[in-house]
């Protein structure tokens, strides 16, 4: 072995020795938002839902939360249909054709609304706009509807709301990488703003936690997200939907549970 | 007279500086051994030296920059924003703790939402 290599050796190994940076891996612990102490279930009830038909909201929001639920939360998840809220909000004079006399919080016979709201439940949610979605809203204040309800699962955390989910199209400047050649004929990428058509869809839901024992609203939760695509690329509704929802769950599960976030930080001496 | 004045004003100002070298080092020694019991995961431990590194030396920015993020790692958000804001009021130029506060601020958007 050479002179120089040996001082290069004994270079190298002098850096490594002062080296003062030092990456960790951590994952930092999220307490629940919400105190479900005095929970032992949830029931996932159903969501009022609007937007498009491509996507079942209801019934694809309500499978997705039970079954997160079962693997990232201690309460035991409840069995159950999942409710046609729309139907059954447009039942207690909920939505755009309600007459403007206030909710009425007594009693309701849950089980015959059900019957009845899957009768009528036409395409009510398809093309609905957001603000439509809302007048159905009044059915969450119905403290006895939420009330009976939980009387006939024990009292349990119940999880509700709504959820909008519908195409849109946004169209504007967009930068994307173009490769270009050079002289030598190497590849190298250049970012060019180009004007485009782009197709998508919005999520908009808002999560309702009811207590099963009163009937009464502990915590609400609202979002908004939005996936936009070239025009020419066709993604179907259901997988844009799921990777919408993917960008929140950690959010909603972190009402219920411990979630952590991992991450990378530098130690420094 | 004057002289030996002078000699005293010198040795006082060489102590001191001895004293906060002493301190320094002191405290440089407790922030390697919290590294070094951070990376086998005893970040209990790793904690209770980087409070001592500050305890020695409050001017030590890369002790308060470990120390937040062994809070951060415990889920004491609010004492890692204090941590991480020390640090970064020491050293403001610090690029390594500007991207660990950065990353910080991200998780404890997420939990403040």
């Amino acid at each position: 072995m050479s002179a120089n290599n040996l001082v290069s050796i004994g270079f190298v190994a002098l850096l490594v020795s002062c080296s003062s940076i030092y990456d960790v891996t951590i994952e930092t612990p999220i307490t629940p938002k919400l105190d479900i102490s005095k929970f032992q279930r949830v029931l996932i009830a159903g969501f009022v839902s609007g937007g498009t038909d491509d996507v079942d909201a209801n019934q694809e929001t309500a499978r997705l939360l039970r079954s997160q639920l079962r693997r990232n939360s201690d309460l035991q998840v409840i069995d159950s249909d999942v409710l046609p809220l729309l139907g059954i909000a447009a039942d207690q004079g909920g939505g755009s054709k309600a007459d403007s006399t206030p909710q009425q919080n007594g009693p309701v016979d849950v089980g015959a609304r059900v019957t009845e709201a899957n009768d009528d439940l036409s395409d009510t949610s398809d093309r609905m706009t957001e603000e439509e979605l809302e007048t159905y809203e009044t059915i969450f204040a119905n403290i006895g509807f939420w009330r009976d309800l939980g009387e006939e699962y024990q009292e349990p955390l119940i999880l509700t709301g709504t959820v909008y989910f519908s195409p849109h199209s946004r169209s504007g400047m967009v930068t994307r990488e173009r490769e270009v050649y050079d002289s030598f004929g190497r590849r190298r990428t250049v970012p060019v703003r180009t004007y485009r058509d782009r197709r998508g869809f919005v999520l908009s839901p808002k999560f309702i936690f009811i207590d099963g024992a009163t009937g009464t609203t502990v915590y609400t939760e609202r979002h908004r997200e939005e996936i936009l695509y070239d025009v020419s690329q066709n993604t179907p509704a259901l997988s844009s939907y799921f990777e919408l929802m993917d960008r929140l769950l950690p959010s909603v599960l972190g009402a219920f549970s411990t979630q952590s976030v991992r991450g990378t930080r530098t130690l420094l001496r | 007279m004057r002289g030996i004045i002078l000699s005293a004003l010198a040795l006082m100002v060489v102590s001191g500086a001895t004293l906060r070298a002493d301190e320094r080092s002191d405290a440089r020694d407790q922030v390697d051994f919290g590294i070094e019991v951070a990376q086998r995961g005893l970040w209990k431990e790793a904690i209770y030296r980087w409070e001592r590194a500050i305890e020695l030396d409050p001017t030590y920015a890369e002790a308060w920059n470990n120390l937040a993020i062994g809070f951060e790692r415990a889920g004491r958000l609010g004492e890692a924003l204090e941590a991480y804001e020390n640090a970064l009021d020491l050293e403001p130029n610090n690029l390594t703790i500007e991207q660990n506060y950065d990353l910080f601020l991200e998780v404890n958007d997420r939990v403040s939402q």
